[in-house]
Formats: C-alpha cells, structure tokens, sequence
C-alpha cells in the first residue's frame, strides 16, 4: 500500500482501500457541501471523482466554501475544485465539468457511477437529480445545511426517501450558513459514502438530523424496511 | 395534552417543545397554526416518531415533532 493511505488502515481494511479506488462517484455542486467532499474524497484516494457546478465564486461564497479565496472571485467552482485534485491527490481521476446538473445533462454525468453525493443547493434540483439516480440504479448520498443545521441520509434507488424528506410545497426560507455547517455535513455524508462504497453495512431509510445550535442529533426512521413505501402509519 | 417539539430554525421564539391541551387540536395542521408555522416551512412532521401527514389526526398523550425544511449546499 502507498505511504500516502497508510492511515487509513486499521480504520479500513487494505481490501477496503483496494475497492475504494476503484470506485466512480459524482458529487453535484462545487460549493459549501461540494468543496468538502471533494477534498475528503480525494484523500481517501477514490478512483474517479466528477465534480459539477456552472456557477463561479462571489464574495458571499467566502464564509464557508473551502474551494473560495478572495483571489478567486468570478473563478469557475468546478476549475477551482479540479486545481485542488491537483494538488491535493493527482493519483485520483478528476473530471471537472462547469455545468449546472440538469434535467438534460444528469444522465450523462451520473451514467457509471458506483455512488452520487448530493451537493445541490435547492429543492427542485435534489429531487430531479433522486430521479434521475433511481432510474439509473444508483445509490445517492443526501446532505443539506441550514444555518445551524445539517442532514444527511443514503437513498438507495427507487426508495423514495427524497421524496419522503422534502414534503410536497417545502420551501426554503432562509440561505444563512456557517463556516462548520459544510463541512460537518460532508463528513457525515462522506462517512456513509465510504461505508456503503467499502461494502460496510448501511442502515437506509434513515436520515441523520444534526441541530449544531442545541447539540441536538437525530435519527429520522421515514422508510420502516426497504423498499417499502413509506412511513406511514399502520 | 399534546407535547409538540420543534426543531432546528422552528425553535425560534417557540422554545423547544410546547404542551397543548388535546381538544385545542383535532389534527396535526391545527398545531401548526396554534404556533403560526405556514405549512410550507415543515418539511418533515412525525406523530411518536412516525413520519405523517399535516392532516393525519393527533390525540391526548401524543408527541408531535416539527422539522424545517433544510436544503442549502
């Protein structure tokens, strides 16, 4: 095993590590969220990481995106995120793609992925993109933020969690975040990533509700088995 | 009565969980306007931990939970 993932052994087998570069993900969004993953993906040494965003930093992005610096500004997210790759693990294939993930284009970028992490900073964006992972058979790692408060959860294709998470006429009402918000997220996202992609066992239908402000963790059981259709009483 | 706890940006000016006198509220909705939340910033709503609807009916003894909407990146 390379010098480089030596510390990751004893928390994974060398097996694990084995089956993780061989792995293909897509984290969609290269922002709060996104900047994150992509750095803790990337130092678990992956095989292929595609990163997806169209948008390009401004100075609001600064309080918490890992991949923005004053220097900057008006620089596309997924360049920026591919400049980090770079840097950080070279060994890893990255795939920078400066588009929004789309309706049209989310087939082509999710197409041979073992797993997707969602980065998305908007409702209607999650739930198309939960669509499109269902019907291509693919696992989808949920995280959100909310000021204080973060989310996360494994939607295995078809199961309907996202649905379930964002009640019909949900709306956002605030786009405050902190700095920790991210990349707190990210690892809970990260750690069910590897967890699923390293052939550990997973709990689904579950989604995991940190409040930061009032310590407060939750598990949310909204799919009571598999497969089953939905959290409803009797 | 009711126990109705709330989470996350909910919490702001409710506290953490309310008691409500059970004739007060024939079904989860009705909760939702004794506290004035607009349906829409609900996103998840469980009735002793089952995941529910706003319409579904509450009763005495109940335990209400109330989550916001989270879904920035």
């Amino acid at each position: 095993m390379e010098e480089r993932y030596i510390r990751n052994l004893g928390a994974l087998t060398e097996a694990e590590c084995a089956l993780l570069r061989e792995k293909t993900v897509l984290v969609a969004g290269c922002g709060g969220l996104g900047g994150y993953l992509i750095e803790m993906l990337l130092r678990l040494g992956l095989g292929e990481i595609r990163a997806a965003d169209g948008d390009c930093f401004e100075a609001s992005n600064l309080n918490r995106q890992l991949l923005s610096a004053p220097g900057l500004l008006g620089k596309s997210k997924a360049e920026a995120a591919a400049e980090r790759a770079a840097l950080v693990n070279p060994e890893v294939r990255f795939v920078a793609v400066p588009e929004f993930v789309t309706e049209e284009n989310a087939d082509r970028l999710i197409r041979g992925c073992d797993a997707v992490l969602d980065a998305l900073d908007n409702i209607p964006s999650r739930t198309m993109l939960a669509k499109k992972c269902a019907e291509a058979g693919i696992p989808l790692i949920h995280g959100a933020i909310c000021g204080w408060s973060a989310q996360a959860a494994i939607a295995l294709p078809g199961d309907g969690l996202i649905e379930q998470i964002y009640r019909s006429g949900a709306a956002l009402k605030s786009k405050a975040s902190l700095s920790f918000t991210p990349p707190f997220c990210a690892a809970l996202q990260t750690a069910l990533c590897v967890r699923l992609l390293a052939g550990r066992e997973v709990e689904t239908g579950k989604l995991y509700v940190a409040d930061l402000l009032n310590m407060d963790l939750e598990t949310i059981a909204l799919l009571p088995d598999r497969g089953r259709p939905a959290g409803e009483r009797g | 009565m009711i126990e109705v706890r709330f989470f996350a940006t909910l919490r702001q000016g409710r506290g953490k969980i309310a008691q409500v006198p059970a004739e007060e509220a024939a079904a989860a909705l009705d909760l939702f306007r004794r506290f004035d939340i607009p349906a829409e910033e609900v996103s998840i709503l469980l009735i002793n931990g089952f995941h529910s609807k706003p319409e579904d009916p509450v009763k005495d003894g109940d335990v209400i939970s109330l989550f916001p909407p989270v879904g920035g990146g």
